[in-house]
């Protein structure tokens, strides 16, 4: 056989890494499963009409919304699915199913697509859309009603114990009794319903990190930061902290929200600083703020401040000089004063 | 002393950031170098290195022989071209290469003889200056790809602020081999060169860097230093990780001495001197033949070859020339690479000249390598992550399109080797280095209008 039709020829390199875009979210959405089944398990089959409904009308609006600006097609990627499973694990199971719907099409719509899709938004869209939901929709937000058999108190267990120890003891006369620590670990315990089972979540999370699709940097460095001011505040109550980490939001916030690749720095140092910058703010939210709940609101602020820390940590290119800052000052000083002269 | 292992084969001094793992697939490593039959014709360009062409020395119609020089230049940075076989000069002219450039030719139809050109004798060497004459007259250039004249950066010796000299037998490319057949089938050669360039030239130590993918290489040349180097200690193996790109330049600087060559310089700024093994060992047999550059060892694969091989080919042999004798194609071919599949080049066709400094041919049925669709950029970072240069393509890419010259050179741009990791590693299937460069275009340009 010799040459018969045209060679391809183009640039270098010719071989490619088995990764692309459409496998990594698939790995996110395998990762969420875990979730996924647990809340179906705790809540009931309610769970999968809102998880669907979130999901089709997400995948819906990013069909549309392209066709309507003459994009090319982006539903193949996946990135739809994982951003309607997302706002779906943020909802309480009794939501309005129009409310999840709106919640979708705002999220895929106004805070993806607007912005030029995948990898343009600077804010996280599911955690954008819960927001919007939550200041337009603040009673079905926050109804926890639930036939769960497993749960018996129906508040979200942070409202009660945002305070340190006595605090907290003081409450709980008044309060239904709070969920044992098991409980809360695996999810009995009200909320929405993707953020409860804690061990389903860290088990989606490790198997993103084994298959390298995030970096646990995030995670660890905004659990962590939770964990030491949540020390801190509580007086060293071990009790207290591990409420804090097992309830609300922040290990679904953590691994899947704050890791989100357009809304997080690229290098490592950038990643801890964003960790570290949502754990304070959502610590300072907890204690302090008027909400029971601050993950989504810190990883909103931290996602704006995202162009800052890139700017901070970006690499010098390889081999760049160290430049010595006081040497730095001295001569631009002495340059000065030379100008002065 | 430290990173000494069992047997005194070094470890990496530093273990550098990013980089790809790639499949190696080495599948001609056991595939021991066979020459080639005399080909009937030659085509030998007269820019077969980075600098200045050369200007034939031979006319048409000229009877040439093997050995016989066809093309020089009294410019310092070029390398002499000899006649690779023996018979008469057919043509001069522009002929096509594998990167797309045009070069002057001169083309020797062959008579099969291979009778060799009279007064071919070992050059006398007694010092720095002799052998630096030997080696540009022996028309070396980096057998490892890059094609840059040999006696240039050996010229920089002696010299008290170099002190390293390090010879690459990484061979980090998937495919090719023939650097690792060098070592196995030229051990003597290599170490002795090693030995001579050291001695001759005032190099404090000599490290041979192989990567550790290759534990039969290393073992015998460590065996060969000691018996041919008489146990030299400041000449010495190191196994290097595995990982691509190892034997790009600055990268093996840092994994052998831990020095990281500033941007904008050279190895010599930090005081090494990197030398590709075979060109060590082309050296050697200089030294002891006289004989000039006229032939090179390639490494034929891939899908759509029929026998992949390694075979000795006089320089200008064409492409297709070589791919008959290994059995033809197989398979349709799609795509012929010259060069590895991260950093060579698509070839138009066959019918182009093997030059000095080409180590693979590689020619692909179509589907070896799986298409990624090109998708919008997710920022997810791998790009940066795997640089080797410390650099944020998709930051360049940015700056490229708003032409902010300042901003693309703050960002390294100039310091990208075109490697390839960051188009390789991407889920998004963009074409990276296309971009970078682009944007090196883009700083040229505006180096030019000033
Ligand atoms: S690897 Fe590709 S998708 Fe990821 S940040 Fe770089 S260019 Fe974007
Ligand atoms: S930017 Fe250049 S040096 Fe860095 S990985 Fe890409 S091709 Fe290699």
């Amino acid at each position: 056989m010799s040459v018969n039709k045209k060679l391809t020829v183009s640039a270098s390199p010719h071989v490619r890494s088995p990764h692309t875009v459409t496998g990594i979210m698939l790995d996110v959405i395998i990762a969420l499963i875990p979730s996924l089944i647990a809340a179906v398990v705790i809540f009931g089959y309610r769970v999968l009409m809102v998880t669907l409904v979130c999901v089709g009308s997400a995948v819906l609006a990013e069909y549309l919304s392209r066709k309507v600006m003459k994009r090319h097609q982006t539903i193949s990627d996946l990135s739809a699915v994982v951003t309607g499973l997302l706002l779906a694990f943020n909802l309480p199971v009794s939501i309005p199913l129009w409310i999840a719907a709106l919640g979708s099409i705002i999220a895929i719509v106004v805070v993806k697509q607007m912005f030029g899709g995948i990898g343009q938004n600077f804010v996280n869209p599911a955690l954008a859309a819960r927001i919007i939901l939550l200041m337009s929709f603040p009673s079905a937000m926050a109804n926890w009603a639930t036939d769960s058999k497993f749960i018996t108190t129906t508040a979200t267990p942070l409202a009660s114990i945002t305070r340190p120890t006595e605090i907290i003891t003081s409450f709980v006369g008044e309060t239904e009794e709070l969920p044992s620590l098991l409980d809360m670990f695996l999810g009995l315990h009200g909320g929405c319903f993707g953020e409860v089972c804690s061990l389903a979540l860290i088990a989606g999370g490790i198997y993103l990190v084994v298959r390298k699709v995030i970096s646990p940097a995030i995670p660890l460095a905004y659990i962590g930061t939770v964990a030491v001011l949540m020390l801190i505040a509580g007086i060293g109550d071990f009790e207290f902290v591990a409420y804090q980490l097992l309830g609300g939001g922040l290990l679904l916030g953590a691994i899947f929200m704050a890791t989100d690749y357009t809304t997080c720095p690229v290098s490592f140092k950038g990643k801890i600083i964003f960790g570290i910058g949502c754990g304070i703010i959502t610590t300072v939210i907890r204690l302090f703020g008027s909400l029971p709940e601050g993950v989504s609101f810190s990883i909103i602020l931290m996602n704006l401040l995202v162009p800052h820390i890139e700017k901070l940590t970006t690499a010098k290119p390889f081999g760049t000089p160290k430049v010595d800052k006081k040497a730095e000052k001295a001569a631009k000083k002495a340059e000065k004063e030379a100008a002065k002269v | 002393m430290k990173g000494y292992s069992a047997n005194g084969v070094l470890k990496a001094v530093v273990k550098g950031r990013g980089g790809v793992s790639v499949s190696h697939s080495k599948n001609t490593e056991n595939c021991k170098i066979v020459r080639m039959p005399v080909p009937e014709k030659v085509v030998l360009p007269m820019q077969q290195h980075i600098g200045a062409p050369c200007e034939p020395v031979v006319k048409v119609g000229d009877e040439v022989k093997v050995g016989q020089l066809i093309g020089d230049t009294d410019k310092f940075v070029s390398a002499p071209i000899y006649a690779s076989v023996s018979g008469k000069v057919t043509a001069i002219g522009d002929v096509k290469l594998a990167n797309g450039s045009m070069s002057k030719a001169v083309t020797i139809e062959s008579d099969g003889e291979m009778t060799m050109c009279e007064g071919i004798e070992p050059p006398k060497v007694e010092n720095a200056a002799d052998l630096i004459k030997a080696v540009r007259a022996s028309g070396l250039v980096g057998l490892g790809g890059a094609g840059f004249p040999a006696h240039v950066k050996l010229g920089l010796m002696p010299n008290e602020n170099i002190d390293t000299l390090i010879i690459n037998a990484a061979e980090c490319e998937p495919y090719i081999t023939v650097d690792y057949r060098e070592c196995m089938e030229n051990s003597a050669n290599v170490i002795k060169g090693v030995a001579t360039l050291k001695k001759y030239l005032g190099f404090k130590r000599a490290v041979i860097a192989v990567e550790d993918n290759k534990p039969q290489a290393i073992e015998l040349l460590n065996k060969q230093i000691k018996e041919l180097a008489g146990g030299d200690p400041d000449i010495s193996i190191m196994a290097l990780v595995s990982k691509y790109p190892q034997g790009a330049e600055k990268v093996m600087i840092q994994s052998v001495t831990g020095r990281k060559v500033p941007p904008g310089k050279l190895p010599s700024d930090v005081g090494c001197v990197l030398m590709n093994v075979a060109s060590v060992a082309f050296i050697q047999r200089y030294l002891e033949t006289g004989k000039p550059l006229i032939s090179r060892s390639v490494t034929v694969d891939g899908s759509a070859i029929h026998t992949p091989k390694n075979v000795r080919v006089p320089i200008g042999t064409s492409l297709s020339d070589i791919i008959d004798f290994c059995g033809g194609f197989k398979a349709e071919p799609f795509k012929i690479i010259s060069g590895g599949p991260m950093m060579g080049a698509a070839v138009v066709g066959t019918d182009i000249p093997l030059l000095k400094q080409n180590n693979a041919i590689l020619a692909f049925a179509e589907g070896t390598f799986k298409v990624k669709p090109e998708r919008d950029c997710i920022r997810c970072g791998r790009c940066a992550q795997v640089c080797p240069m410390s650099l944020m393509p998709t930051l360049i890419v940015r700056h490229t399109k708003a032409k902010d010259v300042a901003k693309l050179n703050d960002a390294g741009t100039m310091v990208c080797m075109e490697c390839g990791s960051c188009s390789y590693v991407c889920p998004a299937g963009l074409p990276l280095v296309q971009h970078m460069r682009l944007a090196k275009s883009v700083i040229r340009e505006a180096g030019a209008k000033k």
